[in-house]
C-alpha cells in the first residue's frame, strides 16, 4: 500500500469496513470502502442520509476506530498505529470544521482559534498572536476579543475555519460546513475552503448534503449503503451534464 | 490549556457560583463545627490549665477532672511520703453558691489553694495582689465572675468589694484570667483553709493533691509510684487531659452530635459539588469532545477538569475558612460558644475539600474518557 509520501495522494482508503452494534442491532456502516484523496484538492463525500459519509470521515480523521481494511493518511498508517499515535496524528495533521462550529462560548475568538496550538504545547502568547493574524486574514479584524455569540453564523464558521487552519494541518476535515448557513454565506465559506484546498500539500475533505455547494469541489465521492459507488471530477461532470 | 480550562469554568457563572457556594458551606460547616467541638472539649479540661501541676492525685475511682471524689486530708501526707515526689499540696475544688446583690444565687467553682505555697494559683492576675489571698475571707475572681456576680450592682464587682459565698462574706482582692469551665461556672480562688470555711462541712473535703516529681523522676514514673504506694490514682497532666477527653467521648453524645454535623458537611459538599460539577462536564461534553478530536489527550482533558475542580475547591475552602475565622473572632470576644482551631483543623478541612473536588472531577473525567472524539460529527 502506498504510504502517501512521494506520491500525489494524501489519503488512501482500502477495503475499510466498520460495524456498529451487535446481534440484531448490528449495522454495517462501511462496507469495504476504497477511495483516495489527492494532494491539493477538495473532495466532497456526498450521498443520502445514513449511507456512511460521517463514519467514513470519522475513520479518516482518526476519531473512530474501524474494523477492517487499511487507511493511510499523509504517511500515517492508521490501521497500524496505537491510539496514542492516532491522537498525535490528529493534533499535528488534521484540522476540523464542524457542522455546529463547536466554538467554546466562554472563550473569545482569539482564544478559540488558539486552542489547537495550545494542545500542541505552544506558549499562550505566541499561539494568540498567530490566531489573531489568521482572524485578520479571514476578515475578522478587530473582533479578536469578542465572544462567538456576538457573531453571525458565517462569521462563526470563519472562526471555526481559522481554528482548523491555525496549526497548518495538511488535511482539513469538514462536516456539513454550510448546513447552518444561508446560500450566500455558504458560497463564501466554500470559496474560502476551496482556496485553502488549492494550497500545496493540503487537502480538504467535505461531507455535505448541500447540492448548492457541489460545484466548489474538485472531485466528488458518491456513497450509498456504506460503499463509495463512484468518484468523479466535478468539472467533467458538469461538462457532461451540459452536453447531455 | 489551563487558562482555557479556567475560562470555561468561570464563564459558566451559575455553576461556578453554585460550586463555590456548596464548597464554602461544606468548608464552613466542617471547620466551624469542629472548632466549636474542640473548644467544648477544651472547656472540659479547664481545671488543668487554671491550676497547672505536673501530677494530679485523686480518688482511685476518678476518671476525669470534673468529677472529683473527696479524699481524706491525710492523703496529702501519704503522697508527700512517696519516693519520687518532690512536694505535694492539697487542693479544694468544689461548686458553691454565691449570692448576688439582687438576692439571686449563682453557682461558682471554688478553688482552695495551699496557703503556704499558693500552688495552683491563677496564671495571670489582672488587678490586685496574689499575696493578699492569705488575708481573711479573701478571694481572687476571674473575669467571668465579674460579669456574673455584678448583676444588680450599680457598677461591676471590683477589688475591695464583697459578696457572699454560702452566706459568708468574701472580699475580692484580685481579678484574674482563667479558662472557662465546661459548666460555665466562674472560678473563685481562695486558700485551702478559707475554702473549707466557705464550704459546708463534710466528712472528707480534700478534692485533689497536686504534686511535683523529685529531680531525676519523670511525672509518669512518680505518678506510677504514688499509685503503687498509696492506692490512690495519680495522673500526669497529659494523662488527666486525655482521660477527661475520652470520658466525654464515651459518656456523652457530644462527639456523635458534632460528628454527624461534620459528616453532613462532607455529604453536602459531595452532593452539591459532585452533582454540579458532573452537570458542568455534561454541558461541556460537546466542547471537550471537540478538544479530544483536535488532539487533546485524555490526560490533558483530565488535568483540565482536575484544575477546574481544585480551583473551585480552593476558593470555596478559602471563603469557608475565612467565615469560620470571622465567627471565631466574634465568639472569642463574647466568650461563648466555645471555639478552638488548632492548625491541624484547617489542614484537615483542606484535605477533605480537595478530596470532595477530586471525587467530583473523577466522575467527570470518567465520563470524558468514555467520549469518542467522533461524537463531534454527530451534530
Amino acid at each position: 500500500m502506498p504510504n502517501g509520501n512521494g506520491n500525489n495522494f494524501a489519503v488512501h482508503v482500502r477495503n475499510v469496513s466498520k460495524t456498529f452494534g451487535a446481534g440484531e442491532a448490528r449495522t454495517r456502516a462501511l462496507k469495504e470502502v476504497d477511495f483516495d484523496v489527492r494532494r491539493g484538492e477538495m473532495l466532497m463525500i456526498v450521498g443520502p442520509s445514513g449511507c456512511g459519509k460521517t463514519t467514513l470521515l470519522s475513520v479518516i480523521a482518526g476519531t473512530l476506530n474501524f474494523d477492517a481494511g487499511e487507511i493511510d493518511v499523509l504517511g500515517n498508517a492508521l490501521h497500524q498505529m496505537p491510539r496514542r499515535k492516532v491522537t498525535e496524528y490528529r493534533k499535528r495533521d488534521v484540522g476540523f470544521i464542524f457542522q455546529q462550529f463547536n466554538l467554546i462560548p466562554t472563550l473569545n475568538l482569539v482564544e478559540n482559534v488558539s486552542v489547537p496550538l495550545l494542545i500542541q504545547g505552544e506558549r499562550r502568547g505566541a499561539a494568540e498572536k498567530k490566531a489573531k493574524n489568521l482572524l485578520d486574514r479571514l476578515g475578522l479584524e478587530g473582533r479578536a476579543k469578542e465572544r462567538p455569540i456576538n457573531l453571525s453564523g458565517g462569521q462563526q464558521q470563519r472562526v471555526a475555519i481559522a481554528r482548523a487552519l491555525v496549526h497548518e494541518p495538511r488535511l482539513v476535515i469538514c462536516d456539513e460546513p454550510t448546513s447552518a448557513l444561508d446560500k450566500e454565506t455558504g458560497a463564501q465559506i466554500m470559496e474560502l475552503l476551496r482556496d485553502i484546498a488549492r494550497q500545496p500539500d493540503r487537502s480538504v475533505i467535505v461531507v455535505t448534503h448541500d447540492s448548492r455547494v457541489f460545484k466548489f469541489a474538485d472531485r466528488m465521492a458518491e456513497m450509498e449503503d456504506g460503499r463509495v459507488t463512484r468518484v468523479h471530477d466535478v468539472a467533467t461532470s458538469f461538462t457532461q451534464e451540459g452536453e447531455h | 490549556m489551563f487558562h482555557i480550562a479556567l475560562k470555561m469554568l468561570i464563564g459558566d457563572r451559575s455553576k461556578y457560583i453554585m460550586l463555590i457556594g456548596g464548597l464554602t458551606f461544606a468548608a464552613l460547616l466542617m471547620t466551624q463545627q469542629s472548632a466549636v467541638f474542640f473548644g467544648l472539649l477544651m472547656w472540659t479540661t479547664s481545671h488543668l490549665r487554671n491550676m497547672r501541676a505536673e501530677i494530679w492525685v485523686v480518688d482511685p475511682k476518678v476518671e476525669q477532672v470534673n468529677e472529683l471524689k473527696p479524699m481524706r486530708d491525710t492523703d496529702v501526707s501519704r503522697v508527700r511520703s512517696v519516693t519520687g515526689v518532690s512536694w505535694a499540696v492539697p487542693l479544694l475544688c468544689t461548686i458553691q453558691q454565691s449570692k448576688l446583690s439582687d438576692g439571686n444565687f449563682k453557682p461558682v467553682m471554688l478553688i482552695g489553694l495551699d496557703g503556704a505555697t499558693l500552688v495552683g494559683r491563677p496564671a495571670q492576675v489582672i488587678t490586685g495582689n496574689l499575696e493578699n489571698l492569705r488575708l481573711p475571707n479573701s478571694v481572687i475572681v476571674d473575669e467571668l465572675a465579674i460579669q456574673r456576680l455584678s448583676v444588680g450592682r450599680e457598677r461591676p464587682l471590683a477589688v475591695g468589694d464583697t459578696f457572699e459565698i454560702n452566706d459568708k462574706e468574701a472580699r475580692v482582692v484580685g481579678i484574674c484570667k482563667a479558662d472557662r469551665h465546661f459548666f460555665g461556672y466562674p472560678y473563685i480562688y481562695t486558700t485551702y483553709d478559707q475554702g473549707l470555711q466557705f464550704s459546708p462541712k463534710l466528712r472528707k473535703m480534700l478534692s485533689l493533691v497536686l504534686a511535683k516529681p523529685a529531680p531525676g523522676w519523670t511525672a509518669a514514673a512518680a505518678a506510677r509510684r504514688i499509685e503503687k504506694e498509696t492506692g490512690l490514682k495519680a495522673y500526669t497532666e497529659h494523662e488527666f487531659f486525655w482521660s477527661t477527653i475520652w470520658w466525654y467521648f464515651r459518656n456523652t453524645g457530644i462527639p456523635f452530635s458534632f460528628g454527624t454535623t461534620i459528616v453532613l458537611g462532607f455529604v453536602v459538599g459531595i452532593a452539591v459539588c459532585g452533582q454540579t460539577f458532573y452537570s458542568f462536564v455534561l454541558e461541556n461534553l460537546k466542547h471537550l469532545g471537540a478538544l479530544k478530536a483536535m488532539g487533546a489527550s485524555n490526560w490533558l482533558v483530565a488535568r483540565m477538569l482536575m484544575l477546574q475542580a481544585w480551583t473551585v475547591g480552593l476558593i470555596g475552602y478559602g471563603i469557608g475558612l475565612g467565615l469560620t475565622v470571622l465567627f471565631g473572632i466574634m465568639v472569642l470576644k463574647k466568650g461563648q460558644p466555645p471555639f478552638m482551631m488548632p492548625y491541624q483543623l484547617p489542614l484537615f478541612t483542606f484535605a477533605v475539600i480537595m478530596l470532595i473536588c477530586t471525587l467530583a472531577a473523577l466522575m467527570g473525567i470518567r465520563r470524558v474518557y468514555k467520549v469518542e472524539p467522533a461524537m463531534v460529527f454527530r451534530g
